[in-house]
This record gives structure tokens, sequence and C-alpha cells, in this order.
């Protein structure tokens, strides 16, 4: 799809970075104007999925996660987290509310999250290789005439 | 994420602040429920009123809090939730197993 605006990060899977990519992508979605209530979803959804890879796609091990933001067409923003872990051996179960494969410490609300918060959520999987979830929202915004798309 | 806290009349007050998420609860929870541990409250209060973001890993300490205190047969408060953990607490349905408000519970 055509973007407008395209930021790439990657970084190694360490808790610490669960802050720093909640920060990078409000600063990103900053240029499209959006409402703090919609980049407190924008973040929320964002925690949630790298910390799955963290937790879930590098259980053992320390691998590299790929945050890719764009803007698209319509103020949609999209968010694609990908890493190279172990995968999800069964995602419609992993959808499930409260379903989690991590310990006490997790709720397993983290994909009802993400669902509830974007308007899109899509996950591709293969065990052993890797997952990407990528995530759309449409920024409504406050409207500021002055934050348009410059060409 | 820093805490305070304070025990009067059998009720515990933990003021959370900061950021929410798996980076750092873990060791909220621990410290959490060593204050219960130690101070065996009948009311337990979590203060939401400094916290700047939560993620699911709220959900996952507020779970684990109410567990504590059900143990103890006390009862848990979550008292002046800002909008954004609130939104987060709403999703999970949460407040169908412990009391949720925006105000500062009564002294």
């Amino acid at each position: 799809m055509k973007h407008e605006n395209e930021a790439v990060i990657r970084f190694p899977s360490l808790s610490r970075n669960e802050a720093f990519a909640r920060s990078v992508t409000a600063a990103f979605a900053a240029q499209m104007d959006p409402t703090v209530d919609e980049l407190n979803d924008v973040k929320t959804a964002v925690s949630e999925a790298v910390t799955n890879a963290i937790v879930h796609a590098y259980p053992d091990r320390v691998g590299p996660v790929t945050l890719r933001l764009r803007r698209l067409d319509d103020n949609i923003l999209e968010v694609t987290v990908k890493d190279l872990g172990c995968g999800i051996e069964d995602v419609a179960q992993a959808r499930q509310p409260m379903f989690t494969t991590g310990g006490a410490d997790r709720s397993g609300m983290g994909l009802t999250i993400m669902e509830s918060f974007m308007n899109a959520l899509s996950i591709r999987s293969r065990p052993g290789r890797g997952t990407t979830v990528r995530m759309k929202k449409k920024l409504v915004g406050r409207g500021d005439p002055d934050c348009k798309p410059r060409s | 994420m820093t805490f305070t806290s304070f025990l009067q009349d059998k009720r515990l007050t933990i003021l959370l602040s900061g950021e929410i998420d798996h980076h750092s609860a873990r060791e909220t929870m621990e410290a959490v429920s060593e204050k219960i541990r130690v101070y065996l409250p009948r009311y337990c209060e979590l203060d939401f009123g400094a916290v700047t973001f939560m993620d699911s890993s709220g959900i996952a300490l507020v779970i684990h809090t109410l567990r504590a205190m059900n143990e103890l047969g006390g009862k848990l408060r979550l008292t002046s939730v800002p909008p954004q953990p609130r939104k987060v607490l709403l999703a999970s349905g949460i407040q169908n197993l412990v009391a949720l408000s925006q105000e500062r519970s009564p002294a």
C-alpha cells in the first residue's frame, strides 16, 4: 500500500526496549495530529506487541525485533512488529482472551487489547521462523489544518 | 516504576507511579506481595493516581494482588485510576472482580 512516510527500527528483545518502542511510535504518530486518547491506544497496542516478541518469541535468548511505522492514506497509522523467534503454533488459540503461555506475571490479555484498541490486527506466524503482527489505526485527530501532509 | 505505601487501621494503601509494563511489573508485583505478607491488611488500596502508562502487565499485577488479598479474606480497591490505565483495565473485565474508581477513597 502507498505510504508517504515510514520509519524502521530494529532492536534486541530486551524488556527495557518496550518503553523505547512506545516512545518512538508516539514520536512518529505525532506528525499525524492524534488526540491524546488515540496516542494512548497506539502506545498500549505497541507495548503489547513488542512485549509478546520479547517474552514469547525469544523465551530463552535475545533476538531481533523490527518495528515498522508507516503513515498511509486517510491518516492511517500502520504498525508492524516482526520477530524471527519461535512462532505461534495456534494463532486462533493465542487470540483467546486470558490465554497465555507466559507465567503468573502475564495476563493473557495482550492480543485482546491490541484488537480492541486498534482498527485492524493481522498475525502471520510460522513455527520456528517467527511472527509478524500488523496493526492499523485511523487517527481522526484533533483536526488541526496546519498538520496536513507535506509534499 | 516506584511506589510508596502506608498502613492505617489495617488498611494498606499503595501509591503506584510511573509506567507499568512487563519490564517493571514483576518487581512491583513482588514488592506489593511483600507488603501484604508483612502487614496482613484487611483492606488494600492500589492508588493509580501517578501512573502515566499501563499495559496488560498492570492487569496481571491487579490479579496477583487480588489473589493475595482473597487468601487473607481481605478486600482490594483500585482508586484514582486515570483514563489510560482505566481503559486497559476495563478491556480485561476486571471491574467484575474488583472495585475501581476514578476518585481517591475517602479516608
